[in-house]
C-alpha cells in the first residue's frame, strides 16, 4: 500500500501570507438534485456539516461541502476513508438520479493563511471577484479562475482561504499565488 | 535660457539635491522635480527632434499631453524609449538620452529635411516612394526607417528585471481625477456610504487649482485640497490612489488603471506597475482640460510653451523657460501666467491678445502690473537662431504684415481649452460642440450606456465643459451625488473671475500667406503644420480619420493631445464646413501609453502560461524528456539515452515495446463520466457507434462527429453499470468534448436526465504494453490480468503491487496492451513499481512520437493528424464504426449531403515511396493540368508520415482522391521546393498486420 501524495508534496511560501498545498483531501463530486432532501440528507451525513447556499461552503477539508452549482456539491471528507464514504454516498443516493465520483486526486489544495485585508488582496490580485469584506463574508465558496487556471475559492474563516485548481496546475497555481503574496507587493485595500 | 528661479516651487524640495544624466551631462535637480523641469532647471531647453524634419524641439506642456519631450529613460535591461519628461518625476540616478537625431542632439544631419521641407508635404511618402515598386523594400523602406522614428528600440537580449501585476477591484463609484472637481465629486459621491475609488495620474492631488488660484470655501486651494483628501482618506468607504491614471473605460463598467508604483523610486521592491482592472457601479471622469497651442510661424521653436504649462513651471517647479516672457493668447487664462511670471521677478514684454477688446478682470490685473497689452495683434513669426529670440507681431485680422518686433526668449501661448473627453468616448459617449469655448463636450444626453441601459461615465467639472472654478464644483457634486445615486450636498463656494468670452483662432494670422502656414506647427510629435492639413483637404479628404491617416495629424504616442482640435478646425475652415460637421477622431484606450509589462502582469517567466504536468512529470524530467506540447501538457517527445539522436531513441523504444516491453504515461487522455437513466441514449447521440448495446465490463473504440458530420474526437468507451459510461477522449479533446457534452445536455437535450464529470485530472493512466506486459503485471500481482480474466476490450478493477487500479486491455499498437487507471496521488508509486518490475525484461519508456509510429504501423488514425475539421469518419474507411442500426447520432443527418456522399471525396489510404524515403509531411499529390490559377491540380495529400523501424522504411497515410480503388497505383507527391516529384505507391494504410499475441 502506498500513501496517496499531494503534487507538491506540502509545498509551503511564507510571504505576505502564508501559502501551504495541503495534503491529499479526500473529495467526493455528488451531482443530483440539490433541493431533494434525501440527496441533501446524504450529504450532510457523509460529510458531518450542512448543506451549504448558493456560493457557499461549510465544515472542514476533512469534513465540509462545497456548493458546486445548483445540482452539485463537492463532499470533503478524510482522503483515507474517501473510497468507503463515496460508497456509502453512493448507496444513500442510489434511488435517486446522482452521480457520486472520488475525485479527491483531481485537485491540489492550498490554503492562504495571515490578514485577512492581505488574504483578500492576494486573491484579488488573480481572481475578478470582488474580495471586499461586505460582499464577499466568510463563508463564500466561488467557482473561477485564478490568473490563468479554473479555481475554487473558499474563505474559510477571517484570514484564511482554501484555493484548489486542477492536479496539473498545482505548480503553476503555487507560483501564481507565492508571486501575488510578495511582501513588497502589499496593498491596503481590503484592511 | 530656462533657469531655475531663486524662490517659489511649491512641489520640490529644494534642500534635497538630485543628481541626474542628459545625454551624458552630469545635472542637478531637487526631490518633487519632473525631468521636464530639471532640465529647464539646468538651462537645457533642446530636449529631442521631431520626427520628420529632425526640427529642435523643448518642452511645451506640463502633463500626459507633451508631444516633444520625449526621451529613452534607462540603460541596459531598464530602457524604455519615447517616456514623457514632464510625467517622469526626477530621482538620483535617472538617466536619460533624447531621441530622433544623428548623431547628436545639437548636430543632427537630418534637420536637412527642414531645408526640403516644401518637398516633403502631407502624403510625400505615398506619392513618392511608390514607384517603382520593387525600390520600396530595398532602398525606400530602410531609409526611411533610418531617419524616421521615435525612442531606441530596447536591445533584443534585455531583459525587464521588474516585477508587475493586476488588481481586480470593485467599485459602485470610481472617480478618474484627483482635481479639485473630482475630489469634490468624491466627496458627493461618498456621502453616500458607497464604495468610492478616487484615481490621480500624478503624485499630488488638486489638478491645476493650487496653480490657477482663487478661494473655495474661502480657502486657498491647496488647503482646500489638503483637507479634502484628509476627510476622505478617513473615510472607510474611500480608497484614494495617486500615480493611477485611468487609462481606459470598456464595456459593462470595466474600466482599466494604471498604477505606476516605483518609477520614481526604481530601487525599490515590489512590483513596478500595477493594472487595476476595476469594475466600477458608475465612473465620473474628472480629467480636466487641456490647453490648446495656436498655430503661428515658428510656434515649435525651443521657449514656445504653453501658457499654462509656463505658469505650472513656474509655481509648481520654481523654474522658468526664459527671462523675458511674450504672452499670446485668444482667451483670459493666459493672463494668469503673464500674471504669474511678472510676480515671479520675470519680464514679460507684452501680451499679445487676438482680441480686439482685450480680455476681462484677469486683463485688468495684468495690465494693473505695467504688463502692456496689444489687443486685436498675432504673432506673425518666432524668430531666432535654434531658440526664442523675438516674436514679430502682426494684426490677427491680416497677412501678417510685421508691424513690431519683440526681443523675447520665451512665448506662452493659449489658443483655449479643451476638455479631456477621452474617457467618456471610449465606450461610446458622444460629444457637442461649443462655439463660445470653441471646445466639443460631452452630450449629457449621448453617454455610454452601462448593463442597466443608464449612463455609466458622468463627466465632472473642466471634462464637461465647466469653464469657471465654482462652475466646474457644482458640475463635480452634481455629478459625484448621481453617481451614487443620491441628491447633491452643498457645493463648495467659489468666486466666478469675470471673464470676456474667448474668439476663435485656428491660425494665426488670420490671412497667414504660405510662407507662414508651412512653419506653422498643428501636431509637433507628428511634424503636421497648417499647410499639410490644407493640402490634405486640396486633395479631397473630406473625412477627419483619412485626414488623420494621410497627414499623421493626431498619431504616434501623444495621439493627438495638443493637436487634434486645432487640426480638425484647420480642415474645417478648408473645406469651408462647420467644426461638429468634420467631427473627431476616435479616442481609443490607453489614454497615454501603458507599459507592456503592466497588461502581461505576472504573465512572463515560469508564469507565461500554466504548464499541465502529469503525475510523471518530474520522472520524465529527471530521464531528460525531449518534450512535446500537447494542448497546455508536456508529454515527452521520446527518452533520449547517452547521445541517441531523436530518430534513435523512437526507433530504440519501437524495437523494446514490439520485442518486449514499453511503458507510457497516457494520462493526459481525457475521462469523461457519463451517469444517469438517459445515460445509454445520450452516448448513442454522441458517438457514430453502438454504445448503448455494450456490457458492463466491456470497452468499445467509437468515434465522435460534430453536427455538421466532422470527426471531432475519438476514443474508448468503458460501460461501468447499467446507468454509467466512462467515455475515453483524446488529449486535446477532454475539456472540449467535457464542454460538447455540458452543451448538448443544457441546450438540446435538457430533460434527459445525464450527469457528467470530468474525471481526467483524478487519475493517472500507464499503458504497459508489449509481448511481456502480462508477465509484468503478474508479477506485481494482486489481480487475475490472464486472457481469460481480462480479455481484449475489457476492463476489471482490483489492485496491483496493493494500488487500487482498473486495468483496461485496449491496444493503440496492435501489441499486448494494459492500460491501467490509477488515482493520480498513487499514480507515481504505480509507475516506479512498474519500472522495478519491468527491470527483467528490459522496461522501455516511450514517448508521444514512437506511440505515434507504432499507431501508424497499424493503420490508426489520429484526431489531428487524419482529421482536420473538414474530414469525416467516411473518408477515413471508418464506416465499420457507424452504426446503420441508429435513428440518430450528431452528424448522421449531415453525412447523408450530397457533398459528404460525394465518391470524389479524397480517402484514406497507405503510402509507401518506391525509394522507401519518408515522405514530407504535409505534401501534395500532383494531377495533370493547372488550376483556375495557374497551380498545379493536386489528386492528394499525407497526413500522418514517418520511418517505421519495425519496417525499416518510410511509411504514411494520406488522402487520395479515389483512393481505396486505386491500390497498388503510383502517384507522386512534390517535395517542398516544389519540384522534385516522389513516386509513390498507394497501399493499404495497415502496415503491419497480424493480432496481438
Amino acid at each position: 500500500m502506498t500513501t496517496p501524495q499531494s503534487p507538491l508534496g506540502g509545498a509551503r511560501y511564507d510571504g505576505l501570507v502564508t501559502v501551504v498545498e495541503l495534503d491529499p483531501v479526500g473529495t467526493i463530486t455528488l451531482r443530483g438534485d440539490l433541493a431533494d432532501k434525501a440527496i441533501v440528507k446524504a450529504a450532510h451525513e457523509v460529510s458531518g456539516t450542512a448543506m451549504p447556499g448558493p456560493l457557499q461552503g461549510s465544515g472542514t477539508e476533512t469534513a465540509g461541502l462545497l456548493w458546486m452549482a445548483p445540482d452539485e456539491v463537492a463532499v470533503m471528507v478524510p482522503r483515507s476513508e474517501v473510497a468507503e464514504r463515496a460508497a456509502a454516498l453512493s448507496a444513500a443516493v442510489a434511488d435517486r438520479h446522482a452521480l457520486v465520483a472520488d475525485v479527491s486526486d483531481a485537485r491540489a489544495h492550498f490554503t492562504l493563511s495571515g490578514a485577512d485585508g492581505d488574504v483578500r488582496a492576494v486573491l484579488a490580485k488573480l481572481a475578478a471577484v470582488d474580495f471586499d469584506a461586505a460582499q464577499t463574508p466568510v463563508g463564500t465558496f466561488r467557482r473561477t479562475q485564478l490568473g490563468q487556471v479554473a479555481a475554487g475559492i473558499w474563505l474559510r474563516e477571517p484570514g484564511l482561504a482554501q484555493v484548489f485548481t486542477f492536479r496539473s496546475v498545482a505548480r503553476y497555481t503555487f507560483d501564481l499565488l507565492s508571486h501575488a503574496a510578495d511582501p513588497a507587493a502589499r496593498i491596503a485595500l481590503f484592511d | 535660457m530656462s533657469h531655475r528661479l531663486p524662490q517659489g516651487g511649491r512641489l520640490i524640495d529644494r534642500t534635497t539635491t538630485l543628481s541626474f544624466s542628459f545625454n551624458d551631462a552630469q545635472l542637478k535637480g531637487h526631490a518633487g522635480d519632473t525631468l521636464a523641469s530639471a532640465l529647464m532647471a539646468n538651462g537645457q531647453m533642446l530636449v529631442g527632434r521631431s520626427f520628420k524634419y529632425h526640427r529642435p524641439r523643448g518642452v511645451v506642456a506640463s502633463g500626459a499631453e507633451e508631444p516633444n519631450a520625449l526621451v529613452n529613460l534607462g540603460t541596459g535591461n531598464r530602457h524604455e524609449p519615447n517616456q514623457r519628461a514632464t510625467t517622469t518625476e526626477l530621482f538620483d540616478g535617472l538617466t536619460a538620452t533624447s531621441q530622433n537625431h544623428w548623431p547628436s542632439l545639437k548636430y543632427d544631419i537630418g534637420v536637412i529635411n527642414t531645408a526640403l521641407a516644401q518637398f516633403l508635404p502631407a502624403g510625400f511618402y505615398y506619392k513618392m516612394f511608390i514607384h517603382p515598386r520593387p525600390l520600396w523594400k530595398h532602398v525606400y523602406e530602410p531609409f526611411i526607417r533610418q531617419s524616421a522614428g521615435l525612442g531606441r528600440a530596447p536591445e533584443a537580449e534585455t531583459r525587464d528585471p521588474d516585477t508587475y501585476e493586476h488588481l481586480h477591484v470593485t467599485t459602485d463609484v470610481l472617480v478618474i481625477g484627483g482635481g479639485v472637481a473630482g475630489l469634490a465629486a468624491a466627496q458627493a459621491a461618498a456621502a453616500s456610504g458607497k464604495r468610492v475609488l478616487v484615481m490621480e495620474q500624478g503624485a499630488h492631488w488638486g489638478g491645476r487649482a493650487p496653480v490657477d488660484g482663487g478661494l473655495i470655501d474661502g480657502k486657498a486651494p491647496e488647503d482646500w485640497v489638503a483637507e479634502t483628501v484628509a476627510a476622505l482618506a478617513a473615510m472607510p468607504n474611500v480608497t484614494l490612489q495617486l500615480r493611477t491614471m485611468g487609462a481606459g473605460v470598456y464595456d459593462h463598467g470595466y474600466v482599466l488603471g494604471y498604477e505606476r508604483l516605483t518609477d520614481h523610486a526604481p530601487d525599490t521592491d515590489g512590483p513596478r506597475h500595477r493594472l487595476w482592472r476595476v469594475r466600477a457601479g458608475k465612473t465620473v471622469t474628472a480629467t480636466g482640460a487641456i490647453e490648446r497651442p495656436l498655430a503661428f510661424a515658428g510656434n515649435d521653436k525651443p521657449g514656445v510653451m504653453l501658457a499654462s504649462a509656463l505658469r505650472d513651471m513656474i509655481v509648481n517647479y520654481g523654474v522658468a523657460p526664459g527671462q523675458s516672457v511674450l504672452v499670446v493668447t485668444n482667451n483670459d487664462d493666459a493672463y494668469r501666467s503673464a500674471i504669474a511670471a511678472h510676480d515671479a521677478g520675470l519680464s514679460v514684454p507684452a501680451i499679445v491678445d487676438v482680441r480686439k477688446d482685450g480680455g476681462g478682470a484677469l486683463a485688468a490685473e495684468a495690465e494693473a502690473r505695467g504688463i502692456p497689452v496689444r489687443t486685436g495683434m498675432a504673432i506673425a513669426k518666432v524668430t531666432g537662431p535654434g531658440v526664442v529670440a523675438a516674436a514679430a507681431l502682426c494684426r490677427q485680422d491680416g497677412p501678417g504684415t510685421v508691424l513690431e518686433t519683440v526681443p523675447c526668449d520665451a512665448v506662452a501661448m493659449s489658443g483655449g481649452w479643451s476638455p479631456v473627453v477621452h474617457l467618456w468616448s471610449h465606450c461610446g459617449g458622444k460629444l457637442l460642440w461649443n462655439a463660445a469655448t470653441a471646445a466639443f463636450y460631452p452630450d449629457p444626453d449621448r453617454p455610454p450606456l452601462g448593463a442597466d441601459g443608464a449612463a455609466m461615465v458622468i463627466p465632472a467639472g473642466a471634462a464637461s465643459g465647466a469653464g469657471s472654478l465654482p462652475g466646474a464644483l457644482a458640475d463635480a457634486v452634481k455629478a459625484g451625488a448621481a453617481a451614487a445615486g443620491v441628491e447633491p450636498g452643498s457645493v463648495p463656494a467659489a468666486d466666478a473671475v469675470p471673464e470676456a468670452a474667448l474668439e476663435q483662432v485656428w491660425m494665426m494670422p488670420a490671412q497667414a500667406p504660405k510662407a507662414l502656414r508651412s512653419k506653422a506647427w498643428l501636431d509637433f510629435q507628428n511634424d503636421v503644420k497648417v499647410s499639410d492639413v490644407q493640402l490634405a483637404a486640396q486633395e479631397g479628404y473630406v473625412s477627419v480619420e483619412h485626414t488623420k491617416r494621410y497627414t499623421t495629424l493626431g498619431m504616434a504616442t501623444d495621439q493627438g493631445k495638443l493637436s487634434n482640435i486645432p487640426g480638425l478646425a484647420v480642415l474645417a475652415e478648408a473645406r469651408g464646413a462647420s467644426i461638429p460637421e468634420v467631427g473627431t477622431t476616435t479616442f481609443r484606450p490607453p489614454y497615454t501609453p501603458i507599459s507592456m509589462g503592466a497588461i502581461a502582469g505576472d504573465a512572463r517567466g515560469a508564469l507565461f502560461q500554466p504548464i499541465r504536468r502529469t503525475p510523471m512529470h518530474d520522472w520524465h524530467e529527471e530521464q531528460g524528456a525531449i518534450w512535446e506540447p500537447v494542448g497546455q501538457w508536456r508529454r515527452p517527445y521520446t527518452f533520449p539515452r547517452d547521445k541517441e539522436t531523436k530518430a534513435q531513441s523512437v526507433a530504440r523504444e519501437i524495437t523494446a515495446t514490439r520485442t518486449s516491453l514499453g511503458l507510457l504515461d497516457a494520462s493526459t487522455l481525457g475521462k469523461i463520466l457519463v451517469k444517469g437513466p438517459d445515460a445509454a441514449r445520450f452516448v448513442d447521440m454522441l458517438y457514430t457507434g453502438m454504445m448503448s448495446s455494450l456490457k458492463p465490463g466491456r470497452c468499445r473504440y467509437g468515434l465522435m462527429c460534430s453536427e455538421n458530420g466532422f470527426l471531432i474526437d475519438d476514443g474508448v468507451v468503458a460501460r461501468i453499470d447499467d446507468q454509467t459510461f466512462l467515455c475515453h477522449t483524446t488529449t486535446g479533446g477532454a475539456d472540449r468534448i467535457h464542454a460538447h457534452m455540458e452543451e448538448w445536455l443544457q441546450t438540446e437535450w435538457w430533460d434527459w436526465q445525464v450527469h457528467t464529470v470530468n474525471m481526467t485530472e483524478a487519475l493517472g493512466q500507464i499503458a504497459v504494453v508489449g509481448p511481456n506486459a502480462r508477465a509484468c503485471l503478474e508479477k506485481l500481482g494482486g489481480m487475475d490480468v490472464s486472457e481469460e480474466a481480462l480479455p481484449f476490450m475489457a476492463y476489471v478493477d482490483g489492485t496491483l503491487a496493493g494500488i487500487p487500479v482498473r486495468a483496461y486491455r485496449i491496444s493503440f499498437s496492435g501489441e499486448l496492451s494494459y492500460e491501467i487507471a490509477v488515482p493520480a496521488a498513487q499514480a507515481r508509486a504505480l509507475w516506479d513499481k512498474i519500472l522495478d518490475a519491468g527491470a527483467e525484461w528490459d522496461i522501455t519508456p516511450y514517448g508521444t512520437e514512437a506511440l505515434h509510429v507504432m499507431r501508424a504501423e497499424k493503420g490508426f488514425i489520429m484526431i489531428g493528424d487524419e482529421t482536420d475539421g473538414t474530414v469525416i469518419p467516411q473518408d477515413l474507411g471508418l464506416n465499420w464504426a457507424i452504426s446503420k442500426k441508429k435513428a440518430d447520432y450528431l452528424g448522421k443527418r449531415a453525412q447523408a449531403r450530397s457533398h459528404m456522399t460525394d465518391p470524389n471525396r479524397w480517402k484514406l489510404v497507405g503510402l509507401e515511396t518506391l525509394n522507401g524515403s519518408v515522405l514530407p509531411d504535409g505534401a501534395y499529390a500532383v494531377a495533370p493540368g493547372k488550376n483556375a490559377n495557374g497551380q498545379c491540380n493536386v489528386q492528394g495529400r499525407v497526413t500522418s508520415t514517418y520511418h517505421s523501424p519495425t519496417l525499416n522504411k518510410g511509411i504514411a497515410m494520406g488522402l487520395v482522391l479515389h483512393g481505396p480503388d486505386r491500390m497498388g497505383e503510383v502517384i507522386e507527391f512534390v517535395r517542398d521546393d516544389g519540384e522534385t516529384r516522389i513516386p509513390t505507391r498507394i497501399v493499404s494504410p495497415v502496415f503491419l498486420d497480424g493480432e496481438p499475441s
